[in-house]
């Protein structure tokens, strides 16, 4: 699976036994009607699109205009946004509070799942269920301790003491994940470079990590996509405003009355080019890394 | 390949660390806190309070049974209508057509988006003034100066379809990575049989999907009854604490009121009816029995 990931152009031709539309409808399986696919498929479209849509109109329309169609196009809300209420420096925190998790869910998740995949130890049950176990703990519940815990530790208003907060949910679930995809890479090739002598360290970079590499995206996006989108954390241990990330600032200019529109939508286009573009690039990866039978363990 | 036995204990020694500072010991100390009086901003009144809070709780407190009936119903209905749309949606876009990569990607695109994000984007487009309801009108559709999030009558409604929004794409996810596991010769053994489309879809892709369903709306359902990045920026519980949730309502414990020791007490609920609820699940569904 994971060579075919490796190797597999952008987007999947279809499967060969099926070369045109008209064959495949000569063959048993009948198709479904367009409609069935195409109207649904329209409606919910707009459903997504829309929203998206309204913020992006709302962010380049300069103040006071109603266009849907907004042109000429202004920046002035994102110069706003940017300069004056300081997305400038939430956008810098988010970005180093993202890359941080990135790396460290990564690596750790590497290694505990490397951990899982190739080794029978005592207590391994034991930490797989608590683990699983970690995934019904509320965040929020957690708000009250973990500002002690904090507090004591001299991490409030400090993007380090986020980063190792988020990396302490984010890896149970990553951990697993990437256990799963360790599990479907054959065990037989590592087995035959350490038998000629490779360290089973060496057997691992040179036989598993470049195999791996699908699953390193995967994960790795996905702690980033967690990351930046934190927002219960962020809100609680930073109090002071250059220490704010982008959801902590966006949620600063919401209000359903009383609001700079403009701004919102600026500040929000600010939050959501870096995380949609990350998940179009990725989502496929996600889609066939699950199929692979990552989720089943 | 079992020879140096430390091995995987040194690789999985970080996780164990990061996850007895920041998970097992908040639990034990959210219990600890629960059977004491602890307010930030009363701290001459801190001390020992045996189960004060959890009488407290369970009898003079109509807001805890209330935010945790809207819950219950926060849950039940965003988990159906998730997995539902989310099951159709899966549907379509395993099938072939042209753009079909195209349309997987922006379908599945607000998955990524935040809750606050969200709350932006859909504050944008509900609003009274400039939001969909006032162009709608003025296109003869509806009647201007709608605001949906204001009125009581509507809220749910509206804080419901704005959770749809990001929540259908995590199903639709899923369950489509679990369509295309499914044997496609499973598919051309019942056409052959002479089975229908609906046949098949009944008896070789519903139980195929039996476990990923059950897994994910038991993951989705904890995640959507621990949500408050949404309903806290949307609603902010309101009106009138209509849509307070029980997370909602003990993270309002801990940032607005600092009142940690009731606060973790409604925690220590919380987690015990999570708990409770998902083994009953699990056990009710006979997860991991395939048919």
């Amino acid at each position: 699976m994971t060579e075919t990931l490796t190797r597999r152009p952008v987007d999947s031709a279809p499967p060969p036994r099926q070369p045109t539309k008209k064959r495949r409808r000569a063959v048993a399986e009948e198709p479904g009607k367009p409609w069935m696919i195409h109207v649904p498929l329209f409606l919910y479209l707009l459903f997504t699109l829309i929203p998206f849509y309204w913020m992006l109109v709302f962010a380049v329309r300069p103040a006071g205009s109603t266009q849907l169609v907004p042109w000429p196009i202004s920046f002035e809300h994102f110069d706003t946004v940017w300069n004056d209420i300081g997305f400038g420096i939430f956008f810098y925190n988010s970005v180093v509070m993202g890359l941080g998790v990135l790396v460290f869910v990564t690596i750790l998740s590497v290694m505990g799942g490397y951990a899982l995949a190739r080794f029978k130890f005592r207590g391994q049950r034991v930490f797989l269920l608590a683990m699983l176990c970690s995934q019904f703990i509320p965040g929020a519940m957690m708000l009250i301790p973990l500002f002690v815990i904090f507090k004591g530790l001299g991490l409030l208003n400090s993007i380090t003491g986020l980063v190792i907060a988020e990396v302490a949910f984010q890896l149970p679930l990553s951990l697993i994940l990437m256990s799963g995809f360790i599990r479907n890479i054959s065990v037989e090739l590592e087995e035959a470079a350490m038998v000629d002598g490779c360290s089973r360290l060496r057997a691992f970079f040179a036989v598993v990590l470049p195999q791996l590499k699908p699953a390193l995206v995967a994960v790795g996006s996905f702690a980033f996509i967690g990351a930046w989108n934190q927002f219960l954390f962020a809100l609680m241990f930073a109090t002071r405003q250059d220490k704010f990330t982008l959801p902590v600032g966006l949620s600063y200019t919401l209000g359903e009355f009383n609001t700079d529109f403009g701004a919102l939508a600026a500040g929000g286009v600010v939050a959501a080019v870096p995380v949609v573009l990350v998940f179009a690039v990725v989502q496929r990866f996600l889609v066939q890394g699950l199929s692979a039978g990552a989720v089943k363990g | 390949m079992r020879t140096r036995t430390w091995a995987p204990y040194a690789l999985i020694a970080p996780t164990l660390v990061l996850m007895a500072i920041f998970l097992v010991y908040p639990i034990g100390s959210v219990v600890y806190y629960s059977l004491q009086r602890y307010n930030v901003t009363q701290p001459w009144k801190n001390g020992f309070a045996g189960l004060d809070n959890f009488k407290q709780m369970l009898f003079d407190d109509p807001l805890f049974w209330q935010s945790l009936a809207f819950s219950a119903k926060w849950v039940v209905v965003e988990v159906g209508l998730q997995l539902l749309l989310g099951l159709i949606l899966a549907l379509i876009v395993n099938e072939t057509f042209i753009g079909r990569g195209m349309a997987r990607a922006l379908v599945f695109s607000p998955w990524a988006v935040s809750g606050v994000l969200t709350t932006g984007i859909w504050i944008l487009l509900l609003n009274p003034s400039t939001g969909i309801f006032q162009e709608l009108s003025n296109l003869g559709i509806g009647s201007p100066g709608t605001s949906v999030l204001g009125n009581p009558d509507t809220v749910f409604d509206a804080l419901v379809v704005t959770e749809l929004w990001r929540g259908v794409p995590f199903f639709a996810i899923l369950l489509l990575a679990d369509l295309q596991s499914i044997p496609k010769d499973l598919y051309e053994a019942a056409s052959v049989d002479g089975a229908s489309r609906w046949r098949r879809f009944t008896s070789v892709t519903l139980p195929h999907l039996k476990d990923a369903i059950i897994l994910s709306t038991l993951l989705r359902a904890v995640w959507e009854f621990n949500n408050v990045d949404l309903i806290y920026t949307l609603t902010g519980g309101g009106p009138a604490n209509q849509t307070t949730t029980l997370p909602l309502y003990v993270a309002r414990q801990a940032v607005d009121s600092h009142n940690f020791g009731y606060g973790s007490a409604l925690t220590v609920a919380g987690f015990l009816i999570l708990l409770f609820f998902s083994i009953a699940y699990l056990r009710l569904s006979k997860f991991g029995s395939r048919a």
